[in-house]
Order: C-alpha cells, then structure tokens, then sequence
C-alpha cells in the first residue's frame, strides 16, 4: 500500500511536468494552429541556460527566473522571426519548419555543452519527507508544487487578465480580435513567449531526475504529445488532466505491469496517441467537428 | 463637419476588383444606409474604412489622411465596426464579449457596463452565458453591447437584420436610431432598404462596386429607380 | 526534355566513372548516398506525390535492415536474396500502416509518424532475441554476405567490397529511379497528384482516393525497404542506434531540400545527408567530431529552406515549373 502511494506520487511528479509541456503545446497550437515539435528541445535548452547561470555562481531561484524570463523572451523573437512570416501558408511547411527547430536547437544544445549527461542540482533535496509514515522524496513533492502553482499563475492569467482575455480573444477569433483593437500579432507572440516559459519549467523540474542532456526531453516530448492528444489538442484542462493521468498511470504500468517494465513505456504512450486520434480525434475532452467526405 | 471622406477608393480581393473608386461623404452625428444587391461591394466598403482590407485611394477620418492602416489601428480610433454575422466571440462568456469591446478603452469601467445593461438587460441576464449559445437577435445586441462599449466616434453596422425576427430589427434599429441622437455617428449596410431608409438620414446606392446615388434618405425613398429596384414597388 | 536526357547521360556517365577516380572511402560514402537517394524517392512519392506527411520513415528503413540483417545474420540466407524480401516486408507494413493513416489528417498523421519514429529503437531494443538488443547484429565477413567482405569478381574484373557495394546500390537505385519516374509520370502519378492537391475534386473525378493513398503508402515503405536492406548491406551492421529518429528527420531534409516531387532533387538531397558534415567542416574552428555543428547546420538549411520557399516557388512558377516530370 506504501509502495502504492509512493508510485502515485512520483507519478504525479512525472505527469506534472507532461502536463506542463502538454499544455505549452496547447496554447500554441490554439492560438496559431501548429504543432510545435521543437516545444522539448526549447526546454532542454531553457535548462541548460538555468544550468549555464548556475555554474557562474547563481543561486537556483534567480537562476530559475531569470532563465523564464529569457525562454519567454525567446518564445516571442521566435514566433515574430521563424512563424509569424510562414503562419498563412501550407501546413506542411510549418511542420517541417518546427522540425528544423528541433533539429538545430538540439544541435546547437549539443555543440554548446557536449553530448554527456550532466547532473543539474535541482533546489529540492532527494530526502525523504514522511507522511502518515510513509516516505516520499521531497524532489517529487517540490515538482508536484512548481507544476500546480505554474499551472494556477497561467489560469489566472487567462481567466482574470486584460491581457489573458486578449491572448483567449485572438486563439478564438482573430479578425474579430484586430476590430476590437487586440493588437492579434503581438498576443500570438506573447502566446509563444507564455509556452515556452512553461517548458522552461518542465525542462529545469525535469533536469535534476532525468539528468541534464541535449535529448533529455525527447520522451517527455511524447509524453506530453500523449497527454495533449488526450485533451483534444485545443484543451488546457485536457492537457493538464491527461499529463497527470498519464503519469500515474505509466508509472504503475510500468511498476506493476512486467512485460511492459521500463522499455515499453513509450511504447504504450504511443499506443495512446494512436488509439485516441485513431477512434477520437478530438480528444476525451475536446469539441468534435464534422468533416463531410 | 465631415467625420468620414471616402475618394475614389478601389479595393481588390487578390485578382477581383470589388471597389472600382468609391466616394462618400458621412458628417459628424450622421446616420448613413448604404444600399445595393448582393456582391454591390457594400461590405467591402464597410471593410475599407475599418483597414480590414487593402485599398487605393483616399480616406480621410477626422480630417486626417490615414495611409497605412490595420483594424487595430482604425479601432483605436474610435471606429467600431460589427461586421456580417454579428462577430461575437462565440466561445466566450456575454461578460467577456463586453471586456473586449472596452479594450481601446483603459478597461471596462462599471458606468458604461451599466448603460449597456440598461440598453439591453437581457445581457446582464445572460451575463455568464458563452456567448454562442445566444439567440440571433440576443448576438446582435451583445453585438451593439461591444461596440457601446468602445465608445466609437464611427459606428459600422453590416447586416444587423440577417436573420432576425422583424420585431427583433425593429428594437435593433430603435437602438440605433437612440445612440445616434446622444451623438453617435452610424453607418449601415443594409440589403433591407426599406427599413434602413427608414432610420437613415442619408443613404447611398452601390452598384457593381460603384456609387451610383447618393443623398438625403427622404429623397431616395422618393427615387423612382430606387423603389423599382430596391423597394419593391 | 533534350535538357533532361542530357542531365540523365552526364548523371549515368558521374555514376560510372566516379568510383574508380575517388577512394575507397569516398566510393563507400557514395554507396550509403545511393540508399539515401531510394528512401528519399520513397518519401518524394507519399509527401511529396501523395500529400501524406510521413516523419518516421526511417522506421521503414529499418524494418528492411533488421530484415536482411536476420535473414542473413541469423539464419543463413544469402544478402542479394534478402533484398526483395526486405522490400516487401517493408511493403506490407506499409500498405497495413495506410490504412489507418487515412483516418488522419495531416497535422495528425506528422503527430503519429514521429511518436512511431522515436518509439521504434525501443521496439527493436525490447525484442532482443530477434533483433539483437542495443548490440544489433553485425554480419561482417559472413559467408552469405557477397564477397566476404573482401570484394568480388565479376566478368573478369575484380571489385573491392566497396565498390562492389556501390554498384550494386547504384545499379538498383537507378533501376527504381526509372521505376518510380514511370509510375509518377504514367497514370498512376497523376491520380496521386490528384488526391494530394484536391481530395474533394479528386472524389468527383471517380478516383478512388483511399486505394491511391494506401498504395503510394506501400510503395514507398517498399522503397525506404530496399533502402534499408542496402544500407545493412553496406555496412554489414544495424543497431537501433542506426535507424534514430535523427535518420527519419534528415530523410525528410533530404527531401525538402529536393523540393519534395522533383525525384532529381532527391539526390542532391542524399548527397546532402552523407556529406554535411564534411561541408560544415571546412568552417573554421569548426570542429566536426561533435555531432552538434552538423545538426545545427541540417536544421538550420531546413529552417532557411522553409521560409525562402515560397519566394522560391513563386520564383519558380514565373520561371517555369520544375518537379514532376510531365508525360511526353
């Protein structure tokens, strides 16, 4: 039973930081339509950068925060230079542009700081944290609350702000957004900025556990496809319930389950995305459109 | 005083000419109908003054010669325009909708969500509603709602009767005819033409992208050619 | 079209000659390109002829590698014969893996094929007993390999293993090359195009849509097959390592930088996935030993190809369309 809940909890840690990244991937692909398949190297190289600060010295908050500031910086100068110019055409060029991304960003992450693994401290301790006599790592409990005060920080800005109800406003309708005077462009960046903040998150939560590597997020990045599938691709609820449940459920798969172990756990992700586009492409929580023929 | 000045403005939608060099004049507090047949290139016009499409030509607002423009810009302005099909955010609650009719503006402040309310208290009832679950005539008054809201100089109406109930246009129209005498000035697109020279003061005719008559509403009703074509009798 | 036969020659004439003026090295190289250049034809044929994006189709490269390496490494079976076998298993995966993949839509179908992609080694690494793990299967100097990995003789002329495996690679990548250059200018080809630029126009022309769909599927899985048997071939190795997802992504930069559709372009665009490093080498202070310079680089050309693109085409179509060859 211990064990049980020990496995709940580390798999909410995990799912916490697919819920993370799904959720990036969410609001770029709502407000501008593309799937942004570089969105886990964008995070493995915002957790270089935190780990970069750190080696001269940082302590890991500052380094922390001033790594978001510069990922959602980032977000925004991507968006303007690389989507932006291409966002009217065929789809098929945005993919393969996103692709590139990936390509080069890993590249450039591999050139920067080697192919080695490194070990990245993160700012909780692995020391177990007892409660009601079972014991839980404190890395796991500190994810767990990074993820969910992130998560609550973005949703109150959606749902409370000026500025969120101009990001909602120009994801929904943009012509409409622009006669209403919502400056469309400038929120889509910013939408971009916010996305890659959040996968800062996910990739500097992730690093200490996953050890810090150019393809550190290559299977969070599916996981996260996963769990954003799962939502509908345009929920942020969906995102962030199907990261979590992904990540308990994985985790127990892979605990309880031997066939499956470690080696098949993205297997069984893929599985997922498969089953669900396949039977439901609109997600368990999305709307479903009608294509006629 | 003339708030508005089209001259000779052309408009194109890639290798289609919709505007072959409209010019039309709207004074400051005037109520205008813009009339004509489907493709006459009405909406385009109401599209050209917003910045929503790409233009050739003049056009003066306040006096001022506006070269490059974007919607956003025009918005800022103080020209609202609601464009066919109401233009509500769907997805978003009756109260959102509202928040962003105020966004030119530094915030939705409680005095004008009151008048609103007050103008249309079936709003304030829908208040937390998604705003696509409104009835048509509902939409078109969260519509009008928003574009209170901005506190337009120029208001830009496209269609506000498609698809309602005559009593519903009725009531839309009353609106306008109210806003317009505490001092905003109107401009209607309207396949209607009876009803929209029945509010309108002054009215112009679009042919095939053209202006082809324009004066006091009065005199139109009169036209000959006006009623064969447009009123019916 | 005389312009083209006179590329063809002068392409033919490069073929044959080049592996007696360059070293054994560089005739090896060029070898790996020739499997290159059929898997490229194979992703020209779905993305760029049937409108399917495909990111995985380095998975199809190494169904028919671990098809020859087992046939050949495990059970005994001479390499030329796994050749064909490894196309058509490759094949009928494909042909399976098009139905599904009718359901679809595009952004969707990119989603699937690159979970599939990054999904695949640790498929062939959990199957160990088959497949051989992460240690693969090496068939080196095996006595069904031709030539033992010394060379071969063939009409009196003795070939050293390389470009022993250069002819061989070339010789059957210029006969799909003819293959699929028939078939996308033939009927077959225009109906694709068809369903790739208008599925709704292409319905009330009576096309069968899924039929083309899942055939242009099969087909190029069958290409990325033959690819991926000649590549064990080559090197008498394969490992899951050897068929990352980093294969399907530069495959798929080999086709773009072949203007996806200009089968020509596929070439260039295999020349491209063997030699970049070499190229980025020359940079100064470059140092190439890395693999991260030459991913920057592969990425890089992928995002400055996206966005001159479409002043390219635009370019283009005042010129003159290049692409697809036209029937006579």
């Amino acid at each position: 039973m211990a064990n049980l809940a020990q496995q709940i909890v580390s798999g909410l840690a995990s799912g916490g930081i697919y819920a993370l990244l799904a959720l990036a991937i969410v609001i770029i692909h709502r407000s501008t339509g593309v799937i942004n398949f570089a969105q886990g190297e964008l995070a493995t190289l915002s957790a270089f950068i935190c780990f970069a600060l750190m080696n001269h010295g940082w302590a890991f908050w500052p380094a922390f925060f001033v790594t978001l500031a510069l990922s959602f910086g980032g977000g925004m100068v991507l968006h303007t230079v690389v989507i932006r110019p291409i966002q009217g055409g065929p789809l098929l060029g945005i993919v393969i542009l996103t692709i590139g991304l990936l390509i080069a960003i890993n590249g450039l992450t591999t050139w920067i700081w080697g192919g080695t693994s490194q070990q990245f401290h993160g700012p909780f301790s692995t020391a177990p944290i007892r409660v009601a006599g079972v014991a839980f790592s404190k890395q796991d409990i500190g994810v767990i609350v990074v993820a969910v005060v992130a998560m609550l920080v973005l949703g109150l800005l959606f749902a409370r702000t000026k500025l969120g109800l101009g990001l909602r406003a120009s994801a929904v309708n943009p012509s409409e957004a622009r006669l209403v005077g919502v400056p469309v462009p400038a929120m889509l960046a910013v939408g971009w900025g916010l996305a890659c903040a959040l996968g800062a998150v996910a990739g500097v939560m992730a690093a200490p556990s996953l050890f810090l590597d150019p393809n550190m997020m290559q299977t969070v990045l599916l996981y996260s496809f996963a769990a954003a599938v799962l939502g509908g691709m345009d929920s942020p609820a969906g995102a962030v319930v199907g990261g979590l449940v992904l990540g308990v459920s994985l985790n127990l798969l892979g605990t309880y389950v031997d066939w499956i172990g470690g080696e098949l756990r993205l297997a069984t992700a893929l599985a997922l995305i498969l089953a669900v586009l396949l039977a439901r492409p609109s997600g368990l929580f999305g709307r479903s459109i009608v294509r006629r023929a | 005083m003339s708030l508005l000045e089209l001259r000779d403005v052309e408009a194109r939608y890639g290798e289609v000419t919709a505007l072959h060099g409209v010019s039309l004049t709207v004074d400051d507090g005037d109520f205008v109908a813009i009339l004509g047949a489907n493709g006459a290139g009405k909406t385009t016009t109401l599209r050209a003054i917003s910045g929503t499409v790409k233009t050739t030509g003049q056009i003066v607002f306040q006096g001022e010669r506006l070269h490059r423009r974007t919607p956003e810009g025009m918005a800022r302005r103080g020209i609202a325009h609601v464009p066919e099909g109401r233009g509500t955010f769907a997805s978003l609650s009756v109260f959102d909708n509202m928040r962003l009719g105020a966004w030119t503006q530094r915030g939705p402040s409680a005095r004008d969500l009151a008048r609103v309310f007050e103008f249309f208290p079936v709003l304030y009832d829908r208040r937390d509603q998604q705003a696509g679950t409104l009835s048509g005539g509902e939409q078109q008054m969260l519509a009008l709602g928003r574009a209170m809201m901005a506190k337009p100089r120029l208001l830009l109406l496209d269609e506000p009767s498609l698809g309602l109930a005559p009593l519903v246009v009725r009531e839309i129209f009353a609106t306008l005819r109210s806003m317009n005498d505490r001092g905003t000035t109107i401009v209607v697109v309207e396949q209607n033409a009876a009803l929209a020279l029945g509010s309108a003061k002054h009215a112009y005719v679009l042919e095939t992208g053209r202006v082809v008559l324009g004066g006091a509403a009065e005199e139109l009703r009169g036209d000959e050619s006006v009623r064969r074509s447009y009123l019916g009798y | 079209m005389r312009l083209k036969l006179l590329y063809v020659s002068l392409g033919a004439l490069a073929l044959i000659v080049l592996p007696f003026a360059l070293s054994d090295f560089r005739t090896g190289q060029l070898a790996t390109v020739g499997a290159y250049f059929i898997a490229i034809l194979g992703l020209d044929v779905l993305t760029g002829h049937s409108g399917q994006i495909s990111l995985g189709h380095g998975a199809f490269m190494a169904i028919g590698a671990y098809t020859t390496a087992i046939l050949v490494g495990h059970h005994g079976v001479r390499d030329l014969a796994t050749i064909p076998i490894a196309a058509a298993v490759a094949g009928g995966i494909g042909l399976l893996a098009g139905v599904p993949a009718l359901r679809l839509s595009g952004l969707y179908l990119a989603l699937a094929t690159f979970g599939i992609a990054v999904v695949f080694p640790t498929i062939l690494k959990k199957f160990d007993t088959f497949t051989g793990g992460s240690t693969g299967i090496s068939f080196f100097g095996s006595p069904h390999q031709t030539g033992h990995g010394t060379g071969v003789t063939i009409l009196g002329a003795h070939l050293s293993n390389l470009q022993w495996l250069y002819a061989l690679t070339w010789v059957i990548g210029v006969a799909l090359f003819l293959l699929v250059w028939f078939l996308l200018a033939s009927r077959f080809g225009r109906a694709l195009r068809a369903v790739r630029d208008s599925e709704l126009a292409a319905a009330a022309a009576g096309v069968n849509r899924s039929a083309y769909k899942v055939t242009a599927f099969g087909l190029s899985a069958a290409l990325a097959g033959t690819a991926g048997s000649l590549f064990a071939i080559n090197i008498a190795y394969v490992s899951p390592d050897s068929i990352s997802i980093q294969l399907s992504l530069y495959l798929l930069v080999g086709a773009v930088v072949g203007f996806f559709g200009s089968i020509w372009g596929a070439i260039l665009g295999a020349l491209l996935i063997e030699f970049l490093a070499d190229v980025v080498g020359l940079i100064p202070h470059v140092d190439t030993k890395q693999a991260g310079p030459t991913s920057f680089a592969f990425g890089a050309i992928l995002v400055a190809l996206m966005l001159l693109l479409p002043l390219a085409t635009r370019l283009g179509a005042a010129v003159g369309r290049r692409g697809y060859p036209r029937p006579r």
